[in-house]
């Protein structure tokens, strides 16, 4: 566990005027200590149609962790590891340097090949290619991101990935997915009524979630690629808070049947309903743990809204998660299984907590007001969640040791209800 | 320190040409931003939807197909909007995280008990509403709670359950310009809306 210490930034003015704008990510704090980096133009970029190294640079910068150093100056621009004159980037102060070329393939694809070194030592740290048709040249980059970040870092990185979120513009409630740096953001959902509550099947392919285009709360499974819609529980009141199974193959949900929110599961297909919890208080926001064997839910059956788990098949003990704090909610796990992440009312603020599940030590990691859907990054590194700033909502992400903070925000409309997809293959 | 990066990238253009995916295979399209005026089916349940195969045109994500959702528009029942009858009046206000019903919705609710009562094929939806503060989840849940409470209120007043469906849509009706901590705002948002949906 790392120490926390929080960092305090100033909360950046996010006017923005660009009106064809998507998702604008703002760094508003940085890493203690930058890695200055070098990423050199690609040859063959115009074959692509993009600069790839800018992605790539965009991107290792975004993270907080990177200094993105300029390259323009520069005497030469090598395009792979024997061409490279090390002495002309240590005078640049680049710690390292990525390079690379893209080729055309037959069949309308494209190669791009890579390299990394790192340029104190001389030395070689990665190298690769990656295959891909024009239109996903933009992936390409972000994977080749994620082999610098892991290299530079040790941990994954989480470039290649997608997020989910709802946007309030005007009567219209939309549900986007874009890419993990606000890119290519597209309309699943483009609804009159409220859509609330996202969630990535495990193997990124679908997305449950709850929409009142019937006037109540219904749940939906929406396959992506397809635009199929399928309702999996429309019962009598309300149907909501989907949450998958690590094997894709059920979803715990929230069915309202007598009269308080009670834990269900039934096929991701629809069907098989089992109720999981029994209460007289509020049952809800179930998820279940990465292995599989726990729903972890938020009830206020001990009078305040707590943190609980019970067995994913059902029925045996309910045992209380989260003691401190008189309101924590929206449990959500990291991949390994070893954090949890969930929203605190701290004295009126509601804030995002990590909490170490071994150690049940608890860090509050935003500076609060309304915080609420937090979810972690596909490597556990990072929260991403809902915030408001006075009356206008929109997303934020912070490391889980606090210092690494963004904003992210649409330049019209309300952003909120966030989710972290799975990491693109 | 504080460094600003601005990522844009062309969300009008890409929506645009999604939705003009999405209109050209059911109708026409009459404008092409905000969506409002079109006319795909609304609630398409769990047939495919009628989106264009060809996502060349698109960007990177093309791999993505959504879909377009529009309400559906009511008549009148005229006993029940006249102005001068109570059941106009149709929101009954909560305190903060209560459930209870406060005495002065009394006669409120006693009228669409007696409503309900001699119209027997009336049914009535009680959608339950609490304010923004707290998780989106926990509210529906909460003003579930509240629908829930009137709904036990007519029973006692005699309404068959077979007249009653209770549902919340939690914070989503919400206010969005409540500041924090101002609850004459929050007061409005902590309501219980009785509604007839064959009006």
């Amino acid at each position: 566990m790392h120490i926390f210490r929080l960092v305090i930034f100033l909360v950046v003015g996010l006017f923005s005027f660009a009106a064809n704008a998507a998702l604008d990510i703002e760094i508003t704090g940085g890493g203690a200590q930058q890695t200055p980096i070098a990423v050199v133009p690609f040859s063959g970029n115009k074959s692509v149609k993009h600069d790839m190294e800018k992605i790539i640079s965009d991107d290792l910068y975004r993270s907080g962790l990177f200094r993105s150093l300029n390259t323009q100056g520069m005497a030469s621009w090598p395009t792979n590891v024997s061409e490279i004159k090390y002495a002309e980037w240590a005078a640049l102060q680049a710690q390292a340097v990525v390079m690379g070329n893209i080729t055309p393939l037959p069949g309308g694809q494209f190669k791009a090949s890579y390299q990394l070194v790192d340029v104190f030592k001389q030395q070689l740290l990665a190298a690769g290619d990656e295959t891909f048709k024009a239109k996903h040249v933009r992936l390409a980059a972000h994977k080749i991101a994620d082999v610098v970040y892991e290299k530079l870092t040790g941990h994954p990185g989480t470039f290649a990935s997608r997020i989910a979120y709802v946007k309030k513009l005007g009567a219209r409630h939309y549900l986007y997915i874009a890419d993990s740096d606000g890119y290519n953001p597209q309309a699943l959902v483009n609804s009159s009524e409220p859509v609330i509550s996202p969630a990535w099947s495990p193997d990124g392919s679908k997305m449950a979630y709850v929409s009142f285009e019937k006037k109540k709360p219904i749940v939906f499974v929406h396959t992506l690629k397809t635009g199929s819609r399928k309702i999996v529980a429309n019962y009598k009141g309300n149907n909501s808070a989907p949450a998958w199974s690590p094997d894709g193959k059920k979803l715990a949900i929230v069915l309202t049947y007598g009269a308080n929110s009670q834990i269900f599961t039934i096929n991701a297909t629809g069907g098989g309903l089992k109720r999981i919890a029994r209460s007289r208080g509020i049952d809800t926001e179930p998820v279940f743990s990465p292995d599989g064997n726990w729903i972890y839910f938020t009830s206020d059956r001990g009078g305040r809204p707590q943190i609980y788990k019970i067995r994913a098949t059902g029925g045996g003990r309910v045992s209380r998660v989260t003691f401190n704090g008189a309101y924590n909610a929206s449990p959500r796990f990291s991949a390994d299984g070893k954090m949890l992440t969930y929203i605190r009312n701290d004295g009126g603020q509601f804030k995002v907590a990590i909490q170490d599940l071994a150690s049940g030590q608890v860090q509050l990691l935003s500076t609060g007001g309304q915080d609420e859907s937090p979810s972690f990054s596909p490597n556990g590194r990072v929260v991403l969640y809902a915030t408001k700033k006075g009356l206008r909502s929109s997303l934020a992400s912070v490391s889980i040791d606090g210092r690494v903070r963004q904003s992210l925000s649409e330049a019209r409309g309300d952003v909120r209800e966030s989710a972290w997809g799975p990491m693109l293959k | 320190m504080k460094n600003t990066t601005k990522l844009h990238s062309k969300l009008l253009i890409a929506a645009v040409i999604s939705m003009l995916l999405v209109a050209c295979k059911s109708t026409p399209m009459k404008s092409a931003f905000p969506a409002d005026d079109r006319a795909l089916p609304a609630a398409a349940d769990d047939r495919a939807l009628p989106i264009a195969a060809d996502d060349r045109a698109l960007p990177d994500s093309s791999d993505i197909k959504g879909t377009v959702i529009n309400g559906s528009t009511s008549s009148n029942m005229s006993e029940l909007n006249d102005p001068d009858n109570i059941l106009s009046k149709r929101n009954i206000y909560f305190d903060y995280n209560s459930d209870a019903i406060r005495v002065e919705f009394r006669p409120n609710i006693e009228a669409h008990a007696k409503f309900l009562q001699e119209h027997g094929a009336a049914k009535v939806m009680l959608q339950g509403n609490a304010d923004e503060r707290g998780t989106r989840e926990y509210n529906l849940s909460l003003g579930q709670r509240r629908s829930v409470s009137v709904k036990k209120a007519l029973n006692i007043l005699g309404v068959s359950d077979s007249q009653i469906e209770t549902v919340s849509y939690g914070e989503e009706n919400a206010s969005a310009y409540c500041s924090f901590n101002s609850d004459n705002c929050y007061q409005q948002d902590r309501r219980v809306e009785i509604v007839y949906p064959n009006e």
